[in-house]
């Protein structure tokens, strides 16, 4: 069986051999942050499993890493690979010579996803599930990933490293920012563990009039936005604004209907992930990836979605949530 | 205010605030926020590397997605970017809008079955929707500008990420979905996530009309700076 730990492994040679391409072009620091970066994805369950036994060196040892990684982020500033100077006359020539055959594996990549993933009830050999069954629509991808490079190198005639090359270069323009999504999760568990959300909702509970329904409710909407902004997470402010006002104040005191709350508020703070920066797999990943000059660019493009959602789903939540 | 609770953690919130406003390199502010959030709680300091390193590790399903890289970098050397351009170049209707709603649709409808990872930024949006949304708009304004080129392809990315946002809400094995349910199970209030589910739809139907109009607008806008510009000069050159 397909375990999600083989694609962290492909994940860590990919990682290694950008490393490796870094070391050869004399870029150490660069290269010294990918090699540290793949350690964690080979060792991952391996760690884990040491710490559910009481071993907590492998973790610590990451957790060293980890500031390490921080530092080499901020000597490492972003900047663009250039790409060979043929590059656009030899993108150019490929584009006329294979038409809309180059295609195929782009459309490949998603179609092979989708059916995976649908005909996962089917990829069953002697009984086992040949799809990690805890992450389906992962493996799905990573396994389609795979899939979609081979038909590609068959479509366009490339030789073994140029996928390599092509693919380090892409991780290379992305920088510290492929990581950035990763420290931000690990921030958020750090601030359930020392108590940063029960903090903030006690503030919270400790200024607004809480025999007023109305009033709960904006602090409940406007503290899952806010939160969220903070932890760049929904899930994160979820249980906290929930535990803090939810339950306490709106549902247990002014008897709002749990399932509504907890949906629209939830999606309440969606709309705040789409204001932060620190969502940054979801806000500054995309705008280094389509090298938009304002890191913002993406935030800014949506804010005025995030803003008028936000107004509707207050305006759900006064309508329905105390029938 | 409860006197038992320690409010000191909160300097690790304000170590985010201020590092991001004074631009710092946002990877050393949120290590940093982190170490300062766990050392104003007391945590001793080995505790505290063991939970940087447990909570890293299980993170790690967040990197999953550079394994689009290859084949994506490979298929752009190959020439995807200037094919799906010249594709769209040759629909004379097709508008920059009518692109970026059908994406909208699209990305909430198969977010809402659940495959939330069959369309990315890394997998359709730079290859295929950014370079679909800039032909589109070329051929309405002539050659783009950078201001509005990063401006179409910002759109485009905002697109997938509300597509995404307010389509998996929807889907009743959604991580969201059952985290809603097992909070309110733990006190004491059962729900099928179902219940939960369905009043994710209201919102859903209302992201998608907000942002189908929001894109209208960008269209309109986009046309109507063009023409304000062709004004000017056309009026400069009559001095």
């Amino acid at each position: 069986m397909l375990r999600i730990e083989h694609l962290y492994w492909v994940v860590a040679a990919f990682l290694f051999v950008t490393a490796i391409l870094n070391l050869r072009d004399r870029r150490f620091s660069m290269a010294t942050f990918w090699l540290l970066l793949s350690v964690p994805f080979v060792f991952g369950e391996a760690i884990l499993d040491a710490l559910r036994a009481g071993t907590e060196w492998p973790a610590q040892a990451i957790g060293m890493i980890v500031i390490v990684l921080g530092v080499l982020a901020s000597m490492n500033p972003l900047r663009s690979v250039a790409e060979a100077a043929d590059a656009e006359a030899h993108q150019q020539r490929s584009a006329d010579r294979l038409g809309n055959r180059i295609f195929i594996p782009a459309l490949a990549l998603p179609t092979i996803t989708l059916m995976l993933y649908l005909g996962r009830d089917l990829l069953v050999w002697n009984g086992v599930p040949l799809l990690d069954p805890k992450a389906q629509t992962l493996t799905s991808l990573g396994v389609a990933c795979v899939l979609s490079l081979a038909l590609g190198m068959a479509v366009t005639h490339a030789r073994a490293p140029e996928p390599l090359a092509e693919g380090r270069r892409l991780l290379d323009s992305l920088g510290w920012a492929v990581l950035l999504p990763m420290v931000l999760a690990t921030l958020g568990g750090v601030f359930i563990t020392t108590g940063v959300g029960s903090a903030i909702a006690s503030v919270t509970a400790a200024v607004i009039p809480i025999d007023n329904r109305v009033a709960c409710l904006l602090a409940f909407a406007l503290g899952m936005v806010l939160f969220t902004v903070v932890m760049g997470n929904a899930f994160a402010a979820f249980p906290v604004m929930m535990a803090g006002i939810g339950l306490p104040l709106l549902i247990m005191e002014h008897g709002a209907n749990p399932a509504l709350l907890g949906a629209v508020g939830m999606l309440t703070g969606y709309c705040g992930t789409l204001l932060t920066p620190m969502a940054a797999n979801f806000n500054i990943v995309p705008a280094v990836l389509l090298e938009l000059p304002d890191q913002y660019g993406v935030i800014r493009a949506q804010a005025g979605t995030a803003i008028a959602l936000i107004v509707f789903n207050v305006g759900l939540m006064l309508m329905l949530v105390f029938r | 205010m409860p006197a038992d609770i320690n409010y000191w953690p909160l300097l690790g919130v304000a170590v985010v605030v201020f590092g991001f406003a004074l631009k710092r390199n946002p990877v050393l502010v949120v290590v940093v926020a982190g170490l300062v959030s766990g050392v104003a709680a007391g945590l001793p300091v080995a505790d505290l590397l063991t939970l940087l390193g447990r909570s890293f590790v299980e993170n790690r399903l967040l990197l999953l997605f550079v394994l689009t890289l290859p084949v994506i970098g490979l298929l752009e050397r190959h020439g995807l970017r200037e094919r799906a351009r010249r594709w769209i170049a040759s629909f004379r209707r097709l508008r920059l809008f009518h692109i970026l709603i059908s994406y909208l649709g699209l990305r909430q409808l198969l977010a809402m079955f659940g495959l939330t990872h069959v369309a990315g930024h890394a997998q359709t949006v730079r290859p295929l929707i950014a370079p679909m949304s800039e032909a589109a708009a070329e051929r309405e304004l002539g050659p783009l500008d950078d201001d509005e080129r990063a401006r179409v392809r910002a759109n485009a990315a905002a697109t997938d990420n509300i597509g995404l946002f307010f389509g998996e809400d929807i889907f009743i094995a959604f991580s969201a979905v059952l985290l809603i349910q097992a909070f309110f199970a733990r006190n004491d209030i059962v729900l099928e996530p179902l219940e939960i589910a369905r009043w994710a739809i209201p919102t859903a139907i209302a992201a998608f009309v907000i942002h189908s109009i929001r894109l209208w607008l960008l269209q309109r806008r986009l046309l109507r700076a063009r023409r304000e510009k062709a004004q000017r000069e056309s009026a400069d050159a009559a001095h």
